[in-house]
């Protein structure tokens, strides 16, 4: 530091301009490296503050519960029609499709990608995303091609009668 | 001042590399926890903290060579 001090002096005896523009690039590169540093640490203690935050999402996930809610009657749309419901708030679009003489399948509506509504392609029997071109199963809303890594969530549906209840949701996306 | 220059060059490699390693962890958890599986949270969330402590270490040690001067 004091090697730093002399050569200041010196610079500053040479010129006046030198006083008055007083960066000296040892000192500044010095300072940089622990500015650096120090915004290396934040930032980890910031990926282990998202890390704590799933800890606590995923255990208030865990006391979830979902609603009962009747969603259509059997025999209401036609075979390979497709029925809009809200589940499990009235924010959450889902897809209620009859895939069969007495088989209904229902999935969110929201791509696992970048949440765009997708669409039952009954030509192709699959799950489309017109945004990316992401294609899921029927079968269990796997993943078929594009982008997205994760299957669509799954509505539970369990059949009283004439009445198709949703009772619950698996692969839920959380937001 | 030299070898002091280069003590903080690495301890800076070295906290980018255990940031690496906290990123893949963060995106790791966030996908399982995004595709409903809540197993890799806890231990997720351990690990980021070892290696939190880690930088914390790092940094701490920083501060101890300035103040030795």
């Amino acid at each position: 530091m004091i090697k730093l001090d002399e050569k200041k002096d010196k610079i500053r005896s040479d010129s006046l301009w030198r006083d008055e523009f007083s960066v000296f690039l040892e000192r500044e590169r010095f300072v940089g490296r622990r500015q650096l540093i120090k915004f290396l640490t934040l930032t980890s203690l910031g990926m282990f503050v998202g890390n704590v935050w799933i800890l606590v999402r995923s255990w208030l996930r865990r006391d979830q519960t979902f609603p009962r809610q009747k969603i259509a009657f059997a025999g209401e749309i036609p075979i390979g029609g497709v029925k809009l419901f809200r589940y499990p708030t009235p924010q959450e679009q889902c897809l209620l499709i009859r895939t069969g003489e007495d088989d209904y399948v229902a999935y969110s509506q929201k791509c696992t990608h970048l949440s765009c509504a997708v669409f039952y392609s009954s030509g192709d029997n699959q799950l489309i995303c017109p945004c990316h071109n992401g294609r899921f199963s029927i079968r269990d809303g796997a993943v078929i091609q594009g982008p997205p890594t994760r299957a669509l969530p799954h509505v539970v549906i369990e059949r009283k009668g004439q009445e198709l209840i949703a009772i619950g949701m698996s692969g839920k996306l959380e937001g | 001042m030299r070898r002091r220059i280069t003590a903080l060059d690495g301890i800076a490699a070295l906290l980018i590399l255990l940031l690496i390693v906290q990123v893949w962890l963060l995106s790791a958890t966030l996908d399982a926890f995004l595709a409903g599986h809540s197993d890799a949270a806890l231990p997720g969330a351990i690990t980021s903290g070892v290696i939190f402590a880690a930088a914390a270490g790092l940094y701490r040690f920083v501060q101890r060579i300035d103040r030795a001067g």
